[in-house]
């Protein structure tokens, strides 16, 4: 088997994993070396299917002992198998850095013998990349469930990012979908990254040259409709693992179906691409915008709206906390107006540091004036000629596909009631890039 | 002070050319109503040549961040670098409206000038960015040569990044649309103008790589989630015509530098943020 076809065969097998991001460390070559990480984050490409390409994302092999029923690579599921020695793996990420195609490298494995044999492999491919070849680009490594402490902090160390995927986002799911797996077998090595993470940020103090673990941090992913949990529960989840584990990022993954199996969503199923960019969307609120999850969905509402975003949902709900006075508002109420971002509500406070702000001045800072007019004031005057009413502000809230949609299924007026819409047959964007542009789609 | 309805600058398209037109402008009391590169454009108004003066391009440079603050330097030197129609008014204007409100200049986003500017700032800084993504090299004799077209002259906000990156190689970055090159070798960048490609055949193991390279791209989008329009959001179609994936390039460039001794524009490492 040559290098083309071990290519294909381990990257399709890692396509499914979401996270792509080289962002959280900044860093230059070392003398003598090759590499370096913005902490922004750098797409080189973007796939056909909208998203960032900024890693090389392959399984160092496909071969798996487990049989986890959603995952590809699952042993009962008859597919073919390859594994890349340590040195090629080195040598197919070196070449495509050098020529600009890549951020660095994201390795993930089945788990071929054993946890330990499978990450001793993952440990050879850095350790080589790292030492041998004095590469200082961006590495995320996947920790293989199951494996000695000691290894996990070994890749810990050469690794700029480590993650531990959740997958099945309750105890319920996991019992029933990854039977190998336990909560504990997950949650073990998250809560020993963390703590080596902990610990590193101690000993850089005290000494300056301690290697570094994981300086860009610990992600997570979750896959998205291969199990009735509601978006209450994964959002809860996700700002629990915030909390607990500090992680930097969670990844939601839409379920693409890769098995006829009776316990699983049909192989016609189309992934739930809307549910998972309401989730994004969520995650980027609860990140940046200073919102909880209790405020977003409870007990009585735990799915989201897929006409509306969830910002706007709140806004809808809490028409009490408005109207927000753009020259006298802090920062977080700003934030809270839909149509004001992280960057235009930063333009407001200082731009009213030089002059009282006026809504003719608004929109070159960046308001979307058509969503936030219904929700402000410049200097206690509402803007003129506004009419706040329900209709008029859904209307202005909803974007012109979803009020497309809209319009083929049921009455604005129906609408505002916010029932169980029904669900969207059209994909929202996938977006996991970390520019600052991401940030528009919020608004 | 008022808008000489009928007269026009020109200077030499250097940033120190432009400061002098700024001194010029004060000295002479008088807003010119554009600011043209040498005899670049038809003779229909009356202009006035400005030469660049070293020693007053200097006194404006200095006088920037004394007044201005350092943000609204390196702002305005962005600026310079930009595709924006009329930069050069622009950013007269821009330094007049600073020279009299001070640092706060960089805050009034409601000001028509300012606003402008700073759109073809960000316009730029994005291009750059993207370019720090999309840009290909080519693997030719054991150094690297890429191409791109940019809108913006973004070579010098390239350079520290690509250095910082590959400290040990050769590389050639090559700007199509400004006929200018960034060129490094260990430890040491220019930018300097290009002329002339001459394109031999990649050779095998460069052909290997670009081979696994598409084949890595076509394989790990999901067809399940098939968005075109999306991709094309994030990546605008004039991007393609240089990338790997997309079947570019065929060849390899081969360069031949003009004269080092020819005009650079804006020193790389000056240009730096
Ligand atoms: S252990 Fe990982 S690779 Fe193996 S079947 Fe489970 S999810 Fe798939």
């Amino acid at each position: 088997m040559d290098v083309f076809d071990k290519l294909k065969i381990l990257t399709d097998a890692a396509k499914y994993d979401v996270a792509c991001t080289s962002s959280g460390v900044d860093k230059t070559a070392a003398a003598g070396g090759i590499g370096s990480a913005a902490a922004c984050g750098i797409c080189h490409t973007f796939s056909a299917d909208g998203r960032c390409i900024s890693l090389l994302k392959v399984l160092l092999t496909n071969v798996c002992v487990y049989d986890c029923r959603y995952c590809v690579n699952r042993r009962s599921n008859d597919t073919p198998r390859a594994a890349f020695s340590p040195r090629e793996l080195a040598e197919l990420t070196i070449n495509f850095y050098r020529r600009n195609y890549i951020e660095g490298l994201f390795l993930s494995s089945g788990v071929l013998k054993s946890p330990d044999h499978t990450c001793e492999q993952m440990i050879e491919a850095l350790r080589i990349l790292r030492e041998e070849y004095r590469f200082s680009g961006y590495i995320h490594a996947k920790a293989i469930p199951g494996a000695d402490n000691a290894l996990v902090t070994r890749l810990g160390t050469l690794a700029d990012r480590m993650s531990v995927n959740i997958e099945l986002p309750s105890q319920s799911s996991l019992r029933l979908l990854a039977p190998d797996k336990t909560k504990q077998a997950i949650f073990a090595p998250m809560g020993h990254i963390q703590k080596s993470i902990q610990e590193n940020a101690r000993d850089i103090v005290k000494y300056r040259h301690a290697p570094k673990f994981a300086p860009a941090g610990q992600s997570t992913q979750m896959i998205i409709g291969a199990t009735p949990d509601t978006d209450y529960q994964i959002l809860n989840l996700t700002e629990g693992l915030y909390k607990k584990y500090k992680l930097k990022r969670v990844f939601f993954s839409a379920y693409t179906p890769v098995a006829d199996d009776s316990l699983l969503p049909a192989p016609d199923t189309k992934p739930q691409l809307w549910r998972e960019h309401r989730l994004y969307q969520a995650d980027w609120l609860l990140r940046y915008y200073d919102f909880t999850a209790g405020e977003l969905l409870d007990r009585q509402h735990q799915s989201f709206n897929p006409y509306l975003d969830p910002k706007c949902t709140w806004a809808l709900n809490n028409l009490h906390f408005f109207p927000v006075d753009v020259n006298r508002a802090v920062y977080r109420d700003l934030l809270r107006v839909p149509g004001i971002g992280v960057v235009s509500a930063k333009r407001i406070l200082a731009t009213r540091r030089t002059r009282a702000l006026r809504f003719e001045g608004l929109k070159a800072l960046g308001v979307v004036l058509k969503r936030a007019q219904f929700f402000i004031t410049c200097s206690g005057k509402a803007a003129d000629g506004v009419k706040i009413t329900e209709n008029n502000m859904l209307r202005s809230l909803l974007s012109e596909k979803a009020l497309e949609q809209y319009r083929h299924n049921l009455s604005l007026e129906q609408l505002a009631l916010f029932g169980q819409p029904p669900i969207l047959p059209n994909p929202g964007r996938a977006y996991e890039h970390e520019y600052p542009g991401g940030l528009k789609l919020l608004l | 002070m008022n808008t000489q309805a009928d007269l026009n600058y020109y200077y030499d398209g250097s940033f120190d050319g432009l400061l002098c037109c700024v001194f010029e402008s004060y000295d002479k009391r008088e807003i010119p109503i554009d600011i043209l590169v040498d005899a670049a454009a038809p003779q229909l108004f009356s202009g006035r040549p400005v030469p660049t003066d070293p020693a007053k391009a200097a006194r404006v440079l200095a006088s920037i961040p004394q007044k201005l603050g350092p943000a609204a330097l390196d702002f305005v030197k962005h600026a310079f670098l930009t595709c924006l129609p009329r930069k050069e008014l622009h950013i007269l204007l821009f330094l007049r409206l600073g020279y009299r409100h001070g640092p706060r200049v960089m805050d009034m986003l409601a000001d028509e000038v300012v606003n402008t500017l700073f759109k073809a700032v960000n316009h730029l800084n994005r291009e750059s960015h993207l370019l720090k993504g999309f840009l290909r090299f080519s693997v030719c004799n054991g150094a690297l040569v890429g191409e791109i077209a940019p809108k913006n002259f973004v070579l010098p906000l390239l350079t520290r990044h690509f250095c910082e990156r590959y400290p040990e190689e050769r590389f050639l970055i090559v700007d199509k649309t400004h006929g200018m090159g960034l060129l490094y070798q260990p430890y040491q960048a220019s930018v300097l103008p290009v002329a002339d490609l001459e394109l031999p055949a990649a050779d095998e193991d460069e052909q290997i790589f670009r081979e696994l390279w598409r084949l890595y791209y076509d394989t790990i989008a999901i067809k399940e989630r098939y968005n075109p329009r999306c991709r094309m959001s994030h990546m605008p179609k004039r991007y393609w015509r240089y990338m790997t994936e997309f079947g570019a390039p065929r060849d390899i460039p081969h360069l031949r530098l003009a004269s080092v001794g020819g005009k650079l524009l804006i020193p790389a490492a000056e240009a730096e943020n």
